[in-house]
């Protein structure tokens, strides 16, 4: 346990080196969310967004929800990649000939990605904030927001380092990464309510795990306690069920490249 | 066997990817403390051979064990004993090259303080004390290959499984290895390397194993499967490319006491002989005889590519380009 323990943190400990010299990277780790945040932001939707319709004082406190859950995908989705390129140049196979435990590798990458999506979290909320959008239900609430973003993040990671696994080269990868991201964006209520879309594109929105994140992570910020309870216990076990499926999948992936 | 113990026992193994066999019922064993070479051209199956030994690959089929820990059984207990210096650069370029080595060290979990000790000695063994610092992207090809080698060597293992290990170095760096090798050898330690170069083979190996198309061909020592072939070589070049007279010139040859075997190719003929300045007269009356125009004639001690092509029907860089191997002797 100990050993195990000493083998994830000098893996992560790794990852965040690694992060810390892609200087362009590390950049756009950090600011990439507040892009997003600005382009939305720039008055275009501002002023097309309808209050009514989004249910909300303003378009920025309705989006701050999807902007939240659309960083925990993005960097799910993209959780693989460094292992995918640790497969391709040999890395991967140095750790596997080391005596540590397979699954260190795994855990480490779950670790960063986990601890990374958390302070891009607390950086929209924090930039959030500054538009005068105050979460309802305070620093609790802030907490089940991280929690909840975790729970999502462990799945889309799984997905991730199964592609990363599986693929025979890393265009393939980036495709299926691309081909993943935009659908669920746009097929959730990130950027509007259900009720606003058509009915064919509201039935697949409602199969799509990540309304069901970010109508729990909205009232959170919206309304408060009362309307986010309910929607906290199914996005919960929606959850377990999405993170359960990835997980056996992402396991699968693994056990077939590394035994 | 009786003086010195086995290190590996491969016994009949087999493996498959999709439907492509890749390695086919391989079987050798490895002394401790020789240095073993498994020689064979690009896609002949000794990565895949190697990656079963050092437990990343599982075998379709057969069995391996190393110091009598089977790979995939006791792939853990295998780990602990073996390093590993892939053939890729397998190195981070964004960490430097203390830091891959202290990595290492937390994934062996060496006590800090030897650890510590032990990296600063391999940096010094391997000439990069002053570049440990660097990130790895500014380091040369030679240089990255040098921390390979310092990460396989970092578990200080029993036997260390070397791939390709001067695969695209320049000539002073591909010195500096098989420096560190043999003295690696001296020290005890068991040594299984990859090459697709005939002179390394021949100068470095102590036993080498002649891999072809997943298969083994032929294995022994240097020397003994030079030894082995028997006579020394005579090639002829010839003038006249016409069949018939060349057809002509190798009976008259067949008929010649000394000869052993000839092999005809695009060129001309070789020709190996038991009593070389018996046969060389005579080979010359021969050619004047049947009215063969004679281009170049070389005469050469037995080599390792002879010993190649012998066992394998083919020269080793038929598909792969190789440095030239001028061995004689
Ligand atoms: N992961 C793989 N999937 C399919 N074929 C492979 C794989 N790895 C190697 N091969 C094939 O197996 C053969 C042997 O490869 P390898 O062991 O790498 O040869 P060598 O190291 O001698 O050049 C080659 O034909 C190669 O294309
Ligand atoms: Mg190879």
């Amino acid at each position: 346990m100990q050993n195990q323990i000493q083998e994830v943190l000098a893996l992560t400990n790794r990852w965040v080196k690694r992060l810390s010299r892609e200087k362009f990277s590390m950049l756009f780790t950090l600011v990439q969310p507040m892009l997003f945040w600005l382009i939305f932001f720039g008055s275009l939707f501002q002023r097309a967004a309808d209050v009514q319709l989004v249910q909300a004082p303003n378009y920025i406190s309705f989006l701050a929800a999807g902007v939240v859950v659309m960083t925990v995908l993005n960097n799910g989705l993209a959780g693989g990649v460094d292992l995918l390129f640790d497969k391709e140049n040999g890395f991967l196979e140095r750790l596997m000939a080391t005596p540590i435990r397979r699954s260190s590798v795994i855990l480490s990458r779950f670790l960063f990605v986990m601890a990374i999506t958390a302070m891009q979290i607390l950086v929209i909320l924090g930039v959030a904030f500054l538009f005068d959008v105050r979460p309802e239900t305070g620093f609790l609430g802030i907490a089940v927001i991280l929690f909840i973003g975790m729970l999502f993040g462990v799945g889309l990671t799984s997905i991730s380092m199964a592609m990363a696994f599986s693929v025979k080269s890393h265009g393939d990868f980036f495709s299926v990464l691309g081909f993943l991201s935009l659908p669920m964006i746009f097929l959730s209520s990130a950027l509007v309510p259900l009720s606003a879309m058509p009915g064919w594109m509201q039935t697949l929105a409602w199969l799509n795990p990540m309304t069901w994140v970010i109508d729990a992570v909205r009232p959170l910020i919206l309304t408060g306690w009362e309307a986010a309870i309910p929607q906290i216990l199914i996005a919960v076990v929606v959850l377990l069920v999405f993170d359960a499926l990835c997980l056996y999948g992402g396991a699968k992936a693994f056990k077939k490249t590394v035994g | 066997m009786a003086s010195s113990s086995v290190a590996i026992e491969v016994i009949g193994l087999c493996k498959t990817y999709d439907n492509f066999t890749a390695v086919k019922d391989l079987s050798l064993n490895v002394q401790s403390g020789e240095i073993f070479g498994l020689l064979g051209p690009n896609g002949a199956g000794k990565s895949t051979t190697l990656r079963i030994l050092i437990t990343t690959l599982k075998p379709t089929s057969g069995r391996a064990t190393i110091l009598g820990h089977d790979v995939v059984t006791e792939a853990d207990t295998v780990r602990q004993l073996i390093g590993y210096v892939p053939q890729e650069r397998a190195i981070d370029r964004f960490l430097t090259g203390r830091e891959h080595l202290l990595l290492l060290g937390d994934l062996y979990h060496l006590p800090k303080e030897e650890a510590v000790k032990r990296i600063q000695e391999l940096l010094k063994l391997v000439d990069l004390e002053d570049h440990a610092d660097r990130v790895a992207k500014t380091y040369s090809g030679g240089m990255k290959r040098k921390l390979d080698i310092a990460c396989g060597l970092l578990p200080n293992p029993k036997i260390l499984f070397l791939d390709e290990p001067t695969l695209g170095l320049d000539v002073q760096s591909r010195l500096n290895v098989w420096d560190y090798v043999r003295r690696l050898r001296d020290q005890g330690m068991t040594i299984v390397m990859t090459t697709n170069y005939l002179d390394e083979a021949d100068q470095l190996c102590d036993r080498i194993a002649i891999i072809d198309e997943g298969q083994i061909r032929i294995t022994g020592s240097p020397k003994e499967l030079k030894a082995g072939l028997g006579g020394d070589g005579i090639s002829l070049t010839l003038g006249d490319a016409d069949p018939a007279v060349c057809a002509r010139l190798v009976e008259e040859i067949e008929k010649l006491p000394f000869i052993r075997s000839i092999r005809t190719h695009g060129q001309g003929l070789d020709i190996r002989v038991d009593a070389p300045e018996k046969a060389l007269p005579a080979l010359f009356e021969a050619t004047s005889q049947v009215g063969c125009r004679l281009d170049g004639i070389e005469y050469h001690r037995p080599r390792l590519d002879d010993v190649f092509v012998t066992y394998t029907g083919h020269s080793i860089d038929d598909q792969s380009t190789s440095l030239t191997s001028d061995t004689a002797g």
